[in-house]
């Protein structure tokens, strides 16, 4: 069965056609998810696009955290459901809790708009299968990406792995050069480069080609798992 | 009645556009400032008959107005 993927949308999104757009040059069926609706269709794996929901008013991703649809991603998390947060999506799942940290103003208060170099790392995860140990190339545009937390929530992250990708050249300040970062269990993911800008080589790259290949690997493999 | 919220950013927590405002009052020529640290305030119109304001107020905050990460709040009641 082909493996089915929601890519919400908040007032403000402005990476959800990209997003749906690579899930289905991976193999998989993308449904477009208004932020409005109550609960989830059958999915097997929800991801949150960048943009800026809400004009990023209080807080980048802070009022979309309460959009309706928001309740039934989290209980999806809660259940083991593959979630992936990109940029604004990243800086929704802070807000929800669902990993740590938060994301401030760059410290160079710029936004940044240019390809940047990362190490995949961490624990596996369904969107970096395979992937940990190689470095990629990716585009960023932000202006809040600084990743921040304390000091004992900083060390829980690097010792248990949750740190999934690592900017090499920081580029807006984040503690211990931290781009994205996993919930304890693996299932959600929220980073702030742009996998799904650079899937063909047509966009300028296909470094986050690995991502939606591991997203799919590791679906049917899930799918293989409870049918067996 | 009224409620003012003040919040603040804890201390430890790096302001980037709060050093810029220092730094363009230091250009200006007040030399004197040594830090800035920019907060938000909330002014807001509140209904009577809740028996707890205060308590409403700061789950509002712990909730939605403070991300209690990075950020503290002071709640006033008018």
């Amino acid at each position: 069965m082909t493996a089915t993927v929601a890519v919400v949308t908040f007032p403000g999104s402005n990476c959800d056609a990209d997003l749906r757009h690579a899930v289905s040059l991976f193999g998989m069926k993308a449904v477009a998810v208004w932020h409005k609706e109550s609960s989830l269709p059958k999915v097997d794996a929800v991801l949150l696009p960048g943009g800026f929901s809400y004009g990023d008013y209080l807080r980048c991703g802070a009022i979309a955290r309460f959009s309706p649809v928001m309740a039934d991603v989290v209980r999806f998390a809660a259940r083991g459901g593959p979630v992936l947060g990109v940029c604004n999506g990243f800086q929704i799942l802070t807000e929800c809790g669902l990993v740590p940290g938060v994301l401030l103003r760059n410290e160079g208060l710029t936004f940044q708009c240019r390809d940047v170099t990362l190490r995949v790392e961490g624990k596996q995860t369904p969107f970096t299968r395979g992937l940990v140990g190689q470095t990629l190339r990716l585009p960023i545009a932000h202006a809040e990406g600084n990743w921040f937390t304390d000091p004992e929530t900083l060390a829980r992250v690097e010792g248990e792995g949750q740190v999934a990708f690592r900017y090499v050249g920081n580029p807006n300040g984040s503690l211990n050069d931290i781009a994205g970062v996993s919930n304890a269990a693996g299932n959600v993911v929220g980073l702030m480069p742009h996998p799904e800008r650079y899937v063909e080589a047509s966009l300028g790259g296909v470094d986050g080609a690995g991502v939606f290949r591991s997203l799919a690997g590791s679906i049917t493999n899930t799918e293989a798992g409870a049918t067996a | 009645m009224r409620a003012r919220v003040y919040v603040t950013l804890k201390p430890g927590v790096h302001d980037p556009a709060g050093k810029a405002v220092q730094g363009g009052l230091v250009s200006m020529g007040y030399d004197e400032v040594r830090g800035v640290r920019i907060g938000k305030f909330f002014e807001m119109e509140l209904a009577d008959g809740e028996s707890d304001p205060r308590a409403r107020v700061e789950e509002m905050c712990r909730k939605l107005l403070a991300n209690t990460v990075i950020e503290s709040f002071r709640v006033e009641l008018l």
